[in-house]
């Protein structure tokens, strides 16, 4: 299972790249980030059904918050088998479903909400969450947000309601890479212990220091899912190294919004073997 | 000349919580939510009916039109409510990303729209409101008259599937239109015929052009009044036909003369028969405190000044 994982990770890591090198935009950096979280999300922990359905009633669902990070977003929903994977070759084109953030606009299966202008996710999740209460249906709702985009105030709304609401069929993961684009987040605007903050609001706090070690990520996961449905809803904080996987886009945040060039692209790839074919 | 009576004065937004509470019966799918203004919004014997659909949001718009959104993932129909202020220039991103862009199903329930709010004065008198969400992709925007009608609409507006804004006040005001009406979404409604001038009016403004009407018979001048309730999709051939008729029209709102009914009129007729018009609506500027007939009167949006905009726009035939 840990093998298969590791090659979706690997090809992921690939498809990113490519996506975003040969439209010369897009932001790798959280993306490459991100991907060992999302496709183990997807491909281990989810309960999903692949063919869509906006409702997605008796499914989990997952609401990506920090749209930028469109280009692994798509990947994972594409190599699951949401649409098909020649589509990652229209990111960002003309007429495209794969827009430069996620939208439901043009109807791309997998995609429940627009999001990119931040700080927005966590409400749209917690309407979902209670929405499911409602239903009586027991599946869970899963979100990712970065650190960075906890400096808009509505996350503080909505974190204040979650837990004042009893919303514990929640999980969101917070993207701990101490990076937005002006910097560290420490030195655009320090937002001391994320974790206090969080117990402050009265949620069960996990962290995952290894967040780009896949069975970090499914242990806190299924410690996540366990402590679910107890009155509280349940928050990740996820340690990841932006640029991931790439030796040269690690430790900097310098590849938040940038694309490689096409020594740095064949640089990148030849770091992350090709393991379930290029699309 | 159609005689209009005043069943009684009633506020629209109580024509709201009534519509709203008729929802809870008959509509398993409707949820409301509201930021810490129940009483104001009238929401009351909705939640005392469905304490299960109804969410306090506490002093939080942004995350209520957040949570209204994830709401309709799951199949259910939100009516939000607050006041108008709060309902849209405060949350506007909140709405364009996550609603009008996400194609949600939600229903922007907002009152104490425009300076009929009265005394809290102009931090809360929003009249930029019907510009800023008739400028989002696919916002349908209602702006309704009296007790009855808004409750048509609130009710009419479950079934209308798409992102809708409806608009309604605070102050009682006369309750004329028949209360078994249907509402039709986007369906101008004729409620005098005349052959001189054209009045248009939405809101708290159709009474007004009511009470104009008999004011300029009386000057031997011949009126004909359309209700526009709804400002987006606008019924165009309504205006079209009526102008063709009189040669002139006035638009009357409780609202900016930019971005509001009259600017969408004028870009309809510009397209099709470039025609006199008049606009009853606030010059650009904030409101104040003061009784909403005070602020009425001063900022030229009552009976008067509908015939005097009238009487203008004949002459510039």
């Amino acid at each position: 299972m840990m093998q298969d994982l590791q090659s979706i990770v690997s090809q992921t890591r690939r498809d990113i790249l490519r996506m975003v090198h040969k439209v010369n935009s897009g932001h790798p950096g959280g993306s490459l980030g991100c991907t060992e979280f999302l496709v183990a999300l997807y491909n281990e922990v989810m309960e999903i059904d692949i063919d869509f359905k906006m409702d997605g009633e008796n499914e989990d669902l997952f609401f990506l918050s920090n749209g930028h990070i469109s280009p692994v977003f798509y990947s994972v929903l594409a190599r699951r088998g949401y649409f098909p994977v020649d589509e990652l070759n229209t990111f960002r084109l003309l007429d495209s479903r794969l827009q430069g953030h996620p939208t439901t606009h043009e109807g791309l299966p997998g995609v429940r909400i627009a999001s990119g202008s931040l700080g927005q996710g966590m409400s749209v999740a917690l309407g979902a969450a209670q929405a499911k209460k409602l239903n009586n249906d027991s599946k869970l709702v899963y979100t990712l947000h970065g650190d960075g985009e906890l400096q808009e105030g509505q996350n503080w709304e909505a974190i204040m309601y979650a837990s004042a609401k009893k919303v514990d069929n929640l999980i969101a993961t917070i993207d701990l890479n101490g990076q937005q684009i002006d910097g560290a987040t420490n030195d655009v605007l320090p937002m001391g212990s994320i974790k206090a903050k969080f117990e402050a609001f009265d949620w069960i706090v996990l962290e995952v220091k290894e967040g780009n070690n896949l069975e970090a990520i499914l242990n806190g996961l299924k410690e996540a899912k366990e402590k679910a449905n107890n009155g509280k809803p349940v928050c990740i904080l996820l340690e990841t190294m932006m640029g991931n996987g790439v030796d040269f886009m690690m430790h900097t945040h310098a590849w938040h919004g940038k694309a490689p060039s096409d020594e740095q692209l064949a640089n990148a790839l030849s770091q992350n073997p090709e393991t379930l074919g290029d699309y | 000349m159609k005689e209009y009576k005043n069943q009684g004065s009633k506020d629209t937004r109580s024509g709201f919580g009534a519509g709203l509470t008729e929802l809870g019966r008959t509509n398993p799918n409707v949820v409301a939510l509201c930021a810490d203004l129940i009483g104001s919004l009238k929401m009351q014997d909705f939640i005392n009916e469905n304490p299960e659909r109804f969410f306090q949001i506490g002093i939080a718009e942004a995350n209520m039109m957040g949570i209204a959104a994830g709401l309709t993932i799951g199949g259910k129909i939100p009516f939000t409510g607050t006041f108008a202020n709060f309902s849209t220039g405060r949350v506007y991103d909140q709405i364009r990303q996550s609603i009008a862009y996400s194609n949600k199903n939600v229903k922007i329930c907002a009152s104490h729209a425009g300076l009929t709010l009265g005394e809290d004065g102009a931090t809360h008198q929003i009249l930029e409101d019907i510009g800023l969400m008739k400028m989002l992709p696919g916002m349908t925007v209602i702006n309704t008259c009296d007790y009855n009608q808004t409750k048509a609409a609130t009710i009419a507006i479950a079934d209308y599937e798409g992102s809708v804004y409806l608009r309604f006040g605070r102050p009682v005001v006369a309750n004329f239109t028949p209360s078994d009406q249907k509402f039709e979404v986007g369906k101008a409604v004729h409620l005098q015929k005349g052959t001189d001038v054209t009045i248009v009016a939405t809101g708290h403004l159709v009474w007004e052009a009511l009470e104009a009407c008999k004011i300029l018979n009386k000057k031997g001048i011949s009126a004909e009044v359309i209700n526009i309730h709804t400002i987006k999709p606008l019924d165009e051939k309504a205006i079209l036909d009526s102008v063709a008729k009189t040669g002139c029209i006035v638009t009357a709102e409780e609202h900016n003369f930019l971005g509001g009914l009259g600017e969408s009129v004028a870009r309809t007729l510009a397209l099709s028969t470039p025609t006199p018009q008049e606009f009853v609506a606030t010059n650009d500027t904030f409101g104040e405190s003061a009784t909403p007939a005070q602020l009425m009167d001063k900022y030229g949006l009552n009976a008067a000044a509908i015939v005097r905009a009238s009487e203008k726009v004949i002459q510039r035939k």
